[in-house]
């Protein structure tokens, strides 16, 4: 068999993946992106699209810190991409809110807010619980029914669609390879030589990145890893374009660039199955229109499932290989918040050989019995 | 909520005559259709059309009857103006739009009727107002009795166009011209495909449909190549290779190919047809697909044409009721027999069609890189080859980098384009390339009916 | 675009295309009435304001999209026209909300 030989091989061609890439062949390691074909699971299609920081980290300040960090790091990886490829991903950091629907939500989401603030320590989190009146104001037709919001001034939102493509064309227009129709289910693992085969070429490098999302547990295994994460269905509904109207994203409502209203966050264990449930789209339907009434009349023209890569504890898992030094693993459901982060500090990490130590809490370890005892 | 024994989406040709079977032998049916009345596209209109001179023939004799048996027969819950905007194929269980909203139906079968769509045409200039399908002006002659107005060039190939210009002709307004795109060539390679006896009937009646076209004075340009419209804010020209005309309407066509955007969001096994050129569900004897409970007649099974269609609904209703459990295997199979050589019979001349008016390369993937292919989103031709040599291996990522088929017709229009485009880029057979996957809602749905759907009973 | 041909069609509808009152057969379509009402262009595309007119009248390519009776972007091939139906262009993107 032919062997190629390459700086950095990554493993899945979605958001986690690409942005990751992008990043390595920034820093100048030859890097080959290796991606399944037309059809397959790909969360990064079904991404609903917000730069998310609130309700990011409850309980795990590394990460609201992380999200916080990408949410920093966007605006510059934006405005790069666009340079290098002439491809707009959309963004938009207006801030944003949640919506509580009752006084008990309000009021449970003021605690959480509290909460996050308070793990934040130093570093600082600035929100506000905003009651009804006022925040009518803010976001003209909220429905009668909506208690009150939680609002910040991190949030945005960006369109994965466009993010992907820009990273996949920035990416090949630093002289990257990007490789459709290889999908990796095997590879060997040495420290510092890892080859997996693609097409009939193996594929050699001292350095691998997993970022294969739900296929990573099977993988991970092989290089020394572990990435116990399963699929959550989450449905999304679109609605035809409408002249711009919400003046920023809500967690479960954002209006597109090009003027459509994406609703959504359902959250399923329907282990592997992508089919859609009309059940669930109507819950959708109705919070979407509890929260605007207007949205009732707007057609919907499109929906979708779409499996989010989920850890046990709901969190990404970040890390490297101690058997097989080169090897990492990236997993996570929010490949467009984090498209910052793994562009503009993750990759450099991983070019350098390792991941620094305020990545240590995100190791898979963390699941491993005898580890949290 | 009511559980039928079958129910059938599309009441068209085939839809109807499985209608008809299902309810003779007892079995409980709901029929669900988009149109306001019974016909499908091929017999649109037709009780109220059935007399218009310009429409004689199988339209208003054949069709005409079919509606009115279908309307004739009891045991038919038929429900018109009824989209069907998702299928749960497990539990047999529909999500509807109608006239008052939104609903559910239940049935222990789903007969899926969906038909034909012509086959998209992308030349330069097709989004043009005043370029329209071919099949497009038969619905206004059909529905309004109406015909275009100004000089009338008619563009492409296929059975279709002849009856159209011969029923226009009929109407007062014959073609000034028919720009007929079959390559030189064609008529040898049909000839040698065979069927040409058993399909005679079919063939002398295409024979009178041509002669009462040209002797209408309708000009025709063969072999014709290159073809566009062009105009500023509307088609004043249409031009091809070595020639050009004015133009106030001009209507295209190249055949037609199955409806299988609900087959596809099933996620039904489908393959694609060589000699259609197009993606057709993998269907048994019977046009029972890969999923348990769904069966698919017509042309959405496989272009065949109404006769064709007819005989295939009939079977499907006849396993349906085998299923059932109210006709053993061998009252079935007997009840089938003149079904099936009717089937046969009307199918005789399809490979000799299928050949003589294979659309060329240019139509499947359209070689102006400026051309659109995606009306909605308004996508080029140069844009999905560049999509495609990034990366994009089918329609779907094409669809995830470009937005091409994200639009309300969710890619009806521009699917099989994209698939070609890809294919010739990355120098793979289109059926490599691939196929769009649909999801629901088939058709829009508004949020607030989806809101406002009625809670599920416990089953 | 189109013209009728009242002797074979006699029963009409009466109908407001863009504001301007028209009869069209019984039985016809919304687009068909567009089509009828002779307009230049019954949308204008959301993406590049581009004209457009009625191309498939089955349903399929949804260029037809017009305003019916107050109501945006309805598939105008798929409804039947009934008296007094308020036919209009859809152009670009349709309003929602507090705009609407």
């Amino acid at each position: 068999m032919r062997t190629e030989n390459h700086d950095a091989l990554v493993v899945g061609g979605g958001l986690v993946g690409a942005a990751i890439a992008y990043g390595l062949q920034r820093q100048g390691l030859r890097t080959l992106l290796l991606d399944e074909g037309d059809v397959a699971f790909r969360a990064s299609r079904g991404n609903f699209g917000l730069v998310w920081v609130q309700s990011k980290g409850l309980g795990a300040p590394h990460y609201q810190r992380w999200t916080r960090g990408s949410a920093e790091e966007w605006p510059a990886l934006a405005a790069e991409l666009r340079e290098k490829t002439g491809i707009g991903t959309g963004l938009h950091q207006p801030g944003g809110v949640h919506i509580c629907l009752s006084d008990e939500e309000f009021e449970k989401r003021g605690a959480a807010m509290a909460r996050l603030r308070r793990e934040a320590g130093n570093f600082g989190m600035e929100y506000r619980m905003i009651r009804g009146a006022e925040a009518r104001e803010m976001l003209p037709g909220l429905g009668p029914k909506v208690a009150g919001v939680s609002w910040t001034p991190y949030d945005g939102h960006a369109s994965p669609l466009s993010l992907l493509r820009a990273l996949h064309t920035g990416f090949t227009g630093l002289g990257g390879r990007y490789q459709p129709n290889a999908r990796v289910e095997r590879g060997t693992a040495a420290a510092n030589d890892f080859a997996v085969e693609a097409e009939g070429v193996l594929h050699r490098a001292p350095r691998i990145v997993l970022a294969a999302g739900l296929g990573n547990a099977e993988l991970a295994p092989r290089f020394g890893l572990s990435a116990p994460v399963r699929p959550e269905r989450g449905q999304i509904l679109v609605t035809e374009r409408t002249r711009q109207v919400l003046p920023m994203p809500t967690t479960t409502i954002r209006q597109t660039e090009e003027g459509s209203l994406m609703l959504g966050d359902s959250k399923e264990d329907a282990g592997f199955d992508l089919g859609q449930n009309p059940e669930v789209m109507k819950q959708i339907a109705r919070r979407a229109v509890l929260s605007f009434p207007w949205i009732a009349e707007l057609n919907l023209v499109r929906a979708w499932s779409a499996l989010r890569v989920m850890a046990p504890d709901g969190l990404p898992i970040y890390d490297q290989s101690e058997r097989f030094p080169g090897a990492f693993t990236a997993n996570c459901h929010s490949g467009v918040t984090l498209a910052g982060t793994h562009a503009n500090r993750l990759a450099p990490m991983i070019a350098a050989g390792a991941l620094e130590p305020e990545m240590a809490p995100f190791t898979a370890r963390r699941f491993d019995v005898r580890h949290a005892a | 909520m009511k559980e039928f024994d079958l129910a059938i989406v599309g009441a068209g040709p085939a839809g109807m005559s499985a209608a008809l079977e299902a309810a003779g032998l007892g079995l409980s049916v709901l029929v669900l259709d988009e149109q306001p009345a019974p016909g499908g596209q091929i017999f649109r209109g037709v009780e109220r059309a059935a007399g218009d001179p310009a429409l004689a023939g199988e339209y208003a004799v054949a069709g005409a009857l079919l509606a009115r048996r279908f309307r004739a027969m009891p045991n038919i819950d038929y429900r018109p103006e009824t989209t069907v905007w998702h299928i749960d194929a497990e539990a047999g269980l529909l999500s509807l739009r109608g006239p008052r909203g939104g609903g559910m139906a239940r049935a222990a079968r789903i007969l899926l009727a969906t038909g034909a769509q012509e086959r998209p045409v992308p030349v330069p200039g097709w989004t043009l107002p005043g370029v329209m399908s071919a099949g497009a002006a038969q619905i206004m002659l059909k529905q309004a009795g109406a015909v275009p107005e100004g000089r009338l060039v008619l563009a492409g190939q296929g059975p279709l166009m002849w009856l159209l210009a011969a029923q226009l002709a009929r109407a007062g307004k014959p073609p000034a011209l028919l720009l007929e795109t079959t390559p030189r060539g064609a008529l040898r390679r049909a000839l040698a495909r065979g069927g040409l006896w058993r399909g005679r009937a079919m063939l002398a009646k295409g024979a009178a449909l041509l002669w009462e076209a040209r002797r209408s004075g309708m000009k025709v340009v063969s072999g014709v190549r290159g073809l566009r419209a062009e105009g500023e804010g509307r088609v004043r020209r249409v031009a091809w290779e070595g020639g050009a005309t004015e133009c106030g309407v001009l209507l295209l066509h190249e055949g037609v190919i199955p409806s299988t955007h609900v087959s596809r969001a099933l996620g039904l096994e489908h393959e694609w047809d060589e000699a259609q050129l197009c993606w057709r569900p993998v269907l048994d004897g019977w046009g029972a697909s890969s999923a348990p409970r769904i069966a698919i007649a017509g042309d959405g099974g496989g272009i065949g044409g109404w006769q064709a269609a007819v005989e295939a609904g009939a079977l499907a209703a006849l396993d349906a009721a085998h299923r059932a459990g109210r006709l053993d295997a061998a009252a079935r199979d007997r009840r089938a027999a003149p079904h099936r050589a009717a089937l046969g019979a009307a199918l005789a001349l399809r490979p000799f069609l299928d050949a003589l008016h294979a659309p060329s390369p240019a139509v499947l993937a359209p070689p102006e890189d400026a051309t659109l292919v995606c009306r909605c989103e308004e996508v080029t031709a140069g844009q999905v080859r560049q999509a495609a040599r990034l990366g994009a291996t089918g329609p779907n990522q094409v669809k995830a980098y470009l937005r091409a088929g994200m639009g309300p017709c969710q890619g009806r229009m521009c699917g099989a384009t994209v698939a070609a485009l890809v294919a010739e880029t990355r120098g793979i057979p289109v059926r490599e390339a691939g196929v769009l996957r649909p999801r629901a809602p088939y058709k829009p749905i508004t949020v607030g009916e989806l809101a406002d759907l009625p809670e599920e009973e416990p089953a | 675009m189109f013209a009728t041909r009242p002797e074979f069609r006699p029963a009409t509808v009466e109908v407001l295309v863009d504001g301007q009152p028209l009869s069209v057969p019984e039985g016809a379509s919304a687009a068909a009435a567009l089509l009828l009402a002779g307009l230049a262009a019954s949308r204008e595309t959301p993406v590049s304001g581009a004209p457009r007119l009625p191309y498939c009248m089955m349903g399929v390519c949804f260029d037809c999209l017009a305003e019916i009776d107050g109501v945006a972007n309805r598939q105008a091939c798929m409804v039947t026209v009934r008296p007094g139906m308020r036919i209009a262009p859809q152009c670009g993107a349709r309003l929602a909300g507090t705009a609407a």
